[in-house]
């Protein structure tokens, strides 16, 4: 007899067992999705009960949708979509840069500034949320006022000490010889970087990028510090606003919900081998 | 491989984006948290320097107490919950048929959906009156409507449900990849001696699966403390201050209050907390490693 798995269900064969199983698994799929189903299920339904949360559909209907774009939902989307966009795009060449140094250079101070990086990943953002606001109202010797911008969303995400380690990690297990070889033939080291290196290292970027983009998209307590106007807000920290309306009742605010978890579920969907991964890689190694 | 000067510069230079933005996100506002700590801030009078006054007032208010207890409470319930929870889930869906490969990433998907989202999405499943999903659950299995997150007695706990049923299936996943590391001879030979499921879980599977379960542990008490989004969407801290945790006062100090001397002095107090509790949990770790 095999034990292929701690418990050795799999090992169990006929009907009974299988029956259970059955039920075991459908069981966890009604707890960790059914929330998520209904959601979407009662998104499209018409929901004037602020109550009714509906799991059967009935009278399907996009009028949540066309409701939601007369509370700037669509603009809040849009919002997220630009910060998202900006954001992830800085914190990857951001990583992929200062990965290079840390994983190719040879130079002094390098375990200090690992050790920085350590540090901030054992900063929580919530810890510095008073102060940091007074910073970005006033940045230090620049004297710019970052309050109700993009900008003010995109650089605080900018620099991500798990995409630099992940990042940094994986390129040092790209042989060097490549490199030496590629030298040899005259390629010069920028040449090299993005010829060699760079293409190499496209796992480790598809890590960085799905963790990257569900850290910004799931940002809350930045935007709200930032965007005191709501032409700014994003659309996770507007959906509080959209809770309790007379004609639509939760509709608009079901809808809107949908339009922020879909994203983030996309990504993971399609990036599922990167995200297990990366999950792996940023909680066994630190 | 000589460390050229040359190398060196590009060496800085690659790393001071990355550096500058950790320096003016990161570093100077938690220096600012700090210095701001001592004075009483007032924005067009100038601040002006207080000592440990901040410190007093939040350490003897109640509120800031009570928020303490109710941080801790709900690191403790949802760190122990989704353990739990986790664990059996991985238990249960180990191995290698590709209908399991399927349940897992459906499992995991709470873990991936934006918190704002998901937490209004939980508000309404935990609408007190009858009508309410979770109540019309209840009610299938004759169990009079709860009142959830609009009791001061049940809203706590209600926020660690919904906590545990999206931290749960992260640990799951985290507790498979450790499943997968464990030795198969071992099970056989555990087999071959005649030792049941229960014995090969306690001696094999458990002991194997320790530092996993440390490191998680870990990651959820630096976590637990600093919880925000959550109560700030569930009751905001109600009702009655009855789920009001170090954040959501932080945070109410600082905006809606103004206070933000004392709200700087709560953050330092927070990051000490967590400072010493990580210490903690790593001591505990050597010590049962040795």
């Amino acid at each position: 007899m095999r034990f292929d798995t701690a418990l050795g269900l799999e090992a169990r064969k006929g009907p009974l067992a299988s029956i259970g199983k059955f039920v075991l698994y459908a069981m966890m799929l009604v707890v960790f999705t059914g929330p998520l189903f209904g959601l979407l299920i009662s998104a499209f339904s018409t929901t004037l009960d602020p109550t009714a949360f509906t799991l059967w559909p009935s009278e399907l209907t996009l009028e949540n949708f066309a409701q939601a774009g007369e509370k700037n939902v669509y603009l809040y989307l849009l919002n997220s979509f630009v910060v998202v966009g900006f954001g992830l795009l800085l914190q990857m060449v951001v990583s992929v840069f200062a990965a290079y140094a840390l994983a190719r250079k040879r130079f002094r101070g390098m375990t200090f500034v690992l050790l920085v990086m350590l540090a901030t990943m054992m900063l929580p953002e919530e810890i510095i949320a008073i102060p940091l606001s007074l910073v970005l109202a006033d940045l230090p010797l620049i004297h710019a006022n970052l309050i109700d911008t993009y900008l003010g969303m995109i650089l605080p995400v900018g620099a991500w000490g798990f995409s630099i380690l992940v990042m940094t990690e994986f390129m040092k297990e790209v042989p060097v010889e490549l490199e030496e070889a590629a030298r040899i033939d005259g390629a010069g080291e920028l040449r090299t970087f993005f010829t060699i290196i760079l293409p190499l290292c496209r796992p480790a970027l598809g890590v960085i990028g799905v963790f990257g983009f569900t850290m910004i998209w799931d940002q809350y307590l930045l935007p709200l510090i930032v965007a005191n106007e709501s032409s700014h807000w994003t659309l996770p920290i507007a959906l509080r606003s959209l809770r309790s309306d007379e004609q639509v009742g939760i509709g608009v605010l079901l809808a809107a919900s949908l339009l922020a978890l879909l994203p983030s579920v996309i990504a993971f969907l399609a990036f599922q081998r990167q995200f297990m991964r990366g999950l792996t890689s940023g909680a066994i190694k630190g | 491989m000589t460390h050229s000067r040359r190398g060196t510069a590009v060496a800085w230079l690659l790393l001071a984006p990355a550096l500058l933005l950790f320096l003016y996100f990161k570093f100077i506002p938690m220096a600012l948290g700090l210095w701001k700590s001592f004075f009483k801030v007032q924005p067009f009078l100038g601040d002006e320097w207080v000592g440990l006054d901040n410190y007093r007032t939040i350490m003897t208010d109640e509120a800031f107490a009570g928020a303490v207890g109710h941080s801790l409470l709900l690191a403790v319930g949802t760190t122990g919950g989704s353990l739990a929870l986790g664990l059996g889930l991985a238990l249960l869906i180990e191995g290698p048929a590709r209908y399991l490969w399927f349940v897992r990433a459906a499992v995991f998907l709470p873990v991936v959906t934006t918190m704002a989202a998901v937490a209004e999405v939980w508000r309404i499943m935990y609408h007190p009156g009858d009508s309410g999903l979770l109540n019309t659950i209840l009610g299938w299995i004759a169990i009079d409507p709860q009142p959830f997150l609009a009791s001061e007695h049940s809203s706590l706990w209600s926020i660690m449900g919904m906590n545990v049923w999206r931290g749960a299936p992260y640990d799951m996943m985290i507790f498979l990849a450790g499943l997968v590391g464990i030795d198969r001879t071992l099970y056989e030979a555990a087999a071959v001696d005649g030792a049941t499921t229960r014995h090969r879980l306690r001696y094999i599977t458990l002991p194997a699966l320790r530092p996993v379960f440390w490191i998680l542990f870990t990651l959820a008490a630096i976590r637990g403390l600093r919880v925000f989004v959550e109560v700030y969407v569930l009751t905001n801290g109600g009702p009655n201050g009855s789920s009001e945790v170090i954040m959501t006062l932080i945070y109410k100090l600082g905006f809606q209050r103004n206070e933000l001397g004392v709200a700087s002095a709560g953050g330092v107090v927070l990051f000490a907390a967590t400072l010493v509790l990580t210490l903690v949990v790593q001591l505990m770790r050597r010590r049962q490693a040795r």
